[in-house]
């Protein structure tokens, strides 16, 4: 009887562990779902939301005009999508070099010491909140460029501008390259280098030429993140960048970036249907560009591996 | 003074330590010229570490300490001050498992020709298919040259790295249990070609496969916990042992 | 020969320049704050909520901003973790199959890539469409759809990293698949899903784009969801931008807290990373 209550027990057990198996494993399903879906559903909210500005104007105006007037009903993207893209591109120009060779110091020269001191840094630099960042920027970079850097080139300048908020970005970007290509680098075997160096290769050969190769994938990604990161900030950028959705003429002019401009905007045009639609719109060009990046990068990294069969 | 052949490796009073753990123990050994030593002994005894220390691989790992003198030729190679990448270049290596670069066949062994001569690509594609030739792997290959290293067999990929190596002329070639990885043809192929390699080249051996030793080694070094216990011609370490230690494992007490 | 090495001493002289430029940003941002905000930073600062004319320069502190922020931050950090637990387990090839996880995995990425700000507005015409409008329920929504991603990431990362025979072990003990992820993958991928969880809260509590609408501002502490809530960075967002320099030189002391909460952050996870690894296989 004991025995035959006991065997009972164990096989309720067994199976209110398999119920809680399902349980748990179908929970997992939908709450991967959802979250799986959930650019799907920005990406709708988005389109819905712009779909009054797209009704009203046409996509290439939207996109090419260089009027932007909201109070007159002109939403010309044009210069806030240069700026966007310009201030971007400098600071990857700028970050990317800088913090390949940083990660490549770390991970191949620094001695053993050094590296495990410079981890934390990175650590604290890439925990440094963006509103921080701009603060020290406003604080630092901006009387840095107006007195001293645009004069020096000619230029008058109130150092609320594109290069100022270039490089606030750059600052921003270099721990995730740096972080993710660390990682990327000391995950080669040595072996691989032990192979190339010993064919007489200094470590700088090896370094450039089988290195960089083997972690190309990597790398790339890398940069992909730190472009995602640059493109989508938005506090840092709007207390540097100068604000005015205008074509810069020169490197220390003021522009205008997307995000920054919905940040800056948004609030007192969202009581207005059309000017909160075209700012929607805006948000909207913000998200396609960062999913085609994505996409982009897959494809790349795919093509990479196949190409080294890594 | 007679003259001496190259590819002649002498080490005196060699200590390697890593921290506070030392692997090899004040060895004093000579590496005859143009000859296939074999380095044999328990595995983790430190037949690697002593093999890699002869082109000053051991540094680029850290807290590697390293005493004693190098030979090769007759200049220690552990003086400071010297080119390093010269040092490697003259010592081959041929490593566990195969690692092509990640290039293409070609690139593979032309990667080493073209850091140390800058000479036309004419002369260069004549160089690396000499390489593959002498490394046994030409007729398998000659039509995907320009193919991922990857996509080889992992017996083909040794034998590159065999061509990789030879490819900038090196005095000695040193191997690291090289067939290890391979299957029995594959390894017997290696085998093969390190015989004949050493004709021109030095060919040190780490081995810990007794049988492979006895039927390759002109000299052998028997290497127990950081310590030669035995080194001298195979034939009178193989078959007239000194050493307790050297009987036991040569009788398979030890392995 | 000589070209060989000496492009090799020119690169190392590259690379010090580099690292030195990163280091070098690093000690600017905390000496500034630091030098700034300490000479305006006040006991009052921490402990009062902002009087009727604290932007312009009168008396007052930030509590309201404090609390706000751990209150936005803390519970979005708990149910990203939930939910990017269950992904990341998920994500596992026990319970699904490559070719949907990497789907899962792409899906992922985009939304790492997604800028905070979208997340923001996403989150407020949901809201909105709810009839709700900022409050702090919206603002824990919007960080935690950032995090999640974030801690899904480096979750996913560690867990791949599991040794197999670790979970055939697990298996071959009869373990069901939830036990094993649960009681055995977790245990050996903790320092990393610990890593992932305190970088989220990092991400969330220093991020002002995605709660600049969504949570609203007020000077109050809140006292239910429904009610907005400011927090440090949108605080310090609008101190800085107020014209008067005194004001002004507050955010400085209120950036020195939020620098001060990220830094302790920071120096937990590592001391909890030391203490979860003592149980990993290496």
């Amino acid at each position: 009887m004991l025995i035959k209550n006991g065997s009972f027990d164990k096989k309720w057990l067994m199976d209110k562990r398999k119920i809680r198996d399902l349980i748990c494993t179908k929970l997992m399903l939908i709450i991967t779902i959802i979250v799986s879906i959930l650019f799907f559903l920005i990406f709708l909210i988005l389109l819905s939301k712009s779909s009054l500005i797209l009704g009203s104007e046409s996509i290439t105006d939207l996109l090419f005009s260089s009027n932007w007037n909201p109070s007159n009903g002109n939403f010309g993207y044009f210069p806030v999508i240069v700026g966007t893209i310009i201030v971007t591109g400098l600071s990857l120009i700028i970050a990317i070099p800088i913090s390949l060779l940083s990660a490549i110091f770390i991970a191949e020269y620094a001695p053993r010491k050094i590296r495990k001191i410079l981890r934390p840094f990175l650590d604290v630099l890439a925990g440094v909140p963006s509103v921080v960042f701009g603060l020290c920027a406003f604080l630092f970079l901006v009387p840095l460029v107006r007195d001293f850097i645009a004069p020096f080139f000619g230029i008058e300048s109130t150092g609320l501008c594109l290069f100022t908020a270039s490089i606030t970005l750059a600052v921003m970007v270099f721990p995730i390259i740096i972080s993710l290509c660390v990682e990327a680098f000391s995950s080669i075997p040595l072996e691989l280098k032990e192979a190339s160096l010993s064919v007489g290769a200094t470590k700088w050969e090896t370094v450039k030429k089988v290195i960089f190769r083997a972690t190309a994938p990597s790398i790339i990604s890398a940069i992909l993140l730190g472009f995602g990161r640059a493109f989508g900030e938005t506090i840092a950028v709007n207390m540097v960048v100068g604000g005015i959705p205008k074509v810069p003429s020169s490197l220390f002019a003021p522009t205008e970036t997307l995000p920054s401009l919905i940040a800056s905007k948004y609030g007192e045009l969202m009581s207005i249907p059309k000017s909160e639609s075209a700012l929607m719109f805006g948000a909207l060009v913000l998200f396609i560009v960062v999913l085609i990046f994505n996409l982009l990068g897959l494809i790349l990294l795919r093509n990479a591996k196949k190409r080294w069969k890594l | 003074m007679s003259k001496k052949l190259i590819g002649e490796i002498e080490t005196q009073n060699l200590n390697i330590c890593y921290g506070k753990h030392c692997i090899i123990k004040n060895v004093n050994i000579k590496i005859p010229a143009r000859q296939l030593t074999a380095i044999i002994g328990p595995s983790g005894c430190g037949k690697t570490t002593l093999l890699k220390s002869f082109n000053r691989l051991l540094e680029i790992r850290d807290d590697v300490k390293i005493s004693g003198k190098i030979l090769v030729d007759g200049n220690n190679i552990l003086r400071s001050g010297l080119n390093v990448s010269d040092i490697r270049k003259k010592m081959g290596l041929l490593s566990q498992k195969p690692y092509p670069l990640p290039m293409s066949i070609y690139e593979n062994v032309a990667y080493g020709i073209r850091i140390h001569n800058h000479i036309d690509s004419k002369k260069l594609e004549n160089a690396v298919n000499n390489c593959l030739q002498e490394a046994g792997i030409w007729n398998e290959i000659r039509d995907r040259l320009h193919d991922p290293a990857s996509g080889l067999s992992l017996g083909q990929q040794q034998r590159l790295c065999l061509a990789r190596a030879i490819a900038v002329q090196p005095e000695v070639l040193l191997c690291d249990e090289p067939t290890s990885a391979l299957d029995p043809i594959s390894a017997q192929q290696i085998e093969k070609l390190l015989l004949k390699l050493k004709k021109e080249y030095t060919v040190v051996l780490v081995t810990h496969t007794l049988r492979q030793a006895k039927r390759v080694a002109d000299y052998v070094i028997f290497l127990y916990f950081g310590e030669v216990i035995e080194h001298g011609p195979a034939d009178k370490v193989f078959n007239n042992p000194k050493h307790p230690r050297t009987k036991a494992y040569m009788q398979g007490e030890i392995s | 020969m000589n070209k060989r090495i000496l492009e090799e001493k020119i690169f190392k002289i590259l690379m010090y320049v580099s690292i030195l430029i990163v280091l070098g940003s690093l000690f600017i941002i905390i000496s500034l704050v630091v030098a700034n905000g300490a000479t305006s930073l006040s006991i009052e600062m921490i402990t009062q909520t902002p009087t009727g004319g604290y932007y312009l320069g009168k008396s007052g502190g930030i509590l309201n901003a404090i609390i706000g922020s751990l209150f936005l931050a803390l519970p979005a950090t708990g149910l990203a973790f939930i939910i990017s637990l269950g992904i990341a387990i998920y994500l596992q090839r026990d319970f699904t199959n490559p070719s949907i996880s990497s789907f899962i995995r792409l899906s992922l990425d985009i939304l790492w890539g997604i800028p905070s700000i979208i997340y923001g507005v996403f989150c407020l015409s949901i809201m909105m469409f709810l009839g709700l409008g900022a409050s702090l329920l919206a603002g824990i929504i919007a960080l935690t759809l950032l995090e999640i991603p974030i801690i899904t990431r480096s979750m996913d990362e560690s867990i791949k990293m599991v040794p197999n025979g670790l979970k055939e072990t697990a298996y071959s003990l009869g373990s069901t698949k939830f036990e094993t992820a649960y009681k055995v993958v977790r245990k050996q991928a903790m320092p990393g899903i610990l890593a992932g969880v305190l970088l989220g809260l990092g991400r969330g509590i220093g991020d002002a784009a995605s709660i600049l609408f969504t949570a609203g501002f007020t000077d109050n502490i809140p006292t239910s969801v429904f009610d907005s809530t400011a927090a440090l960075p949108t605080m310090i967002f609008h101190l800085f931008s107020s014209p008067i320099p005194g004001v002004r030189q507050k955010a400085y002391a209120a950036a020195l807290i939020l620098l001060v909460i990220v830094l302790c952050i920071s120096i937990i996870s590592r001391f909890l990373l030391r203490k979860s690894s003592k149980f990993i296989l290496k």
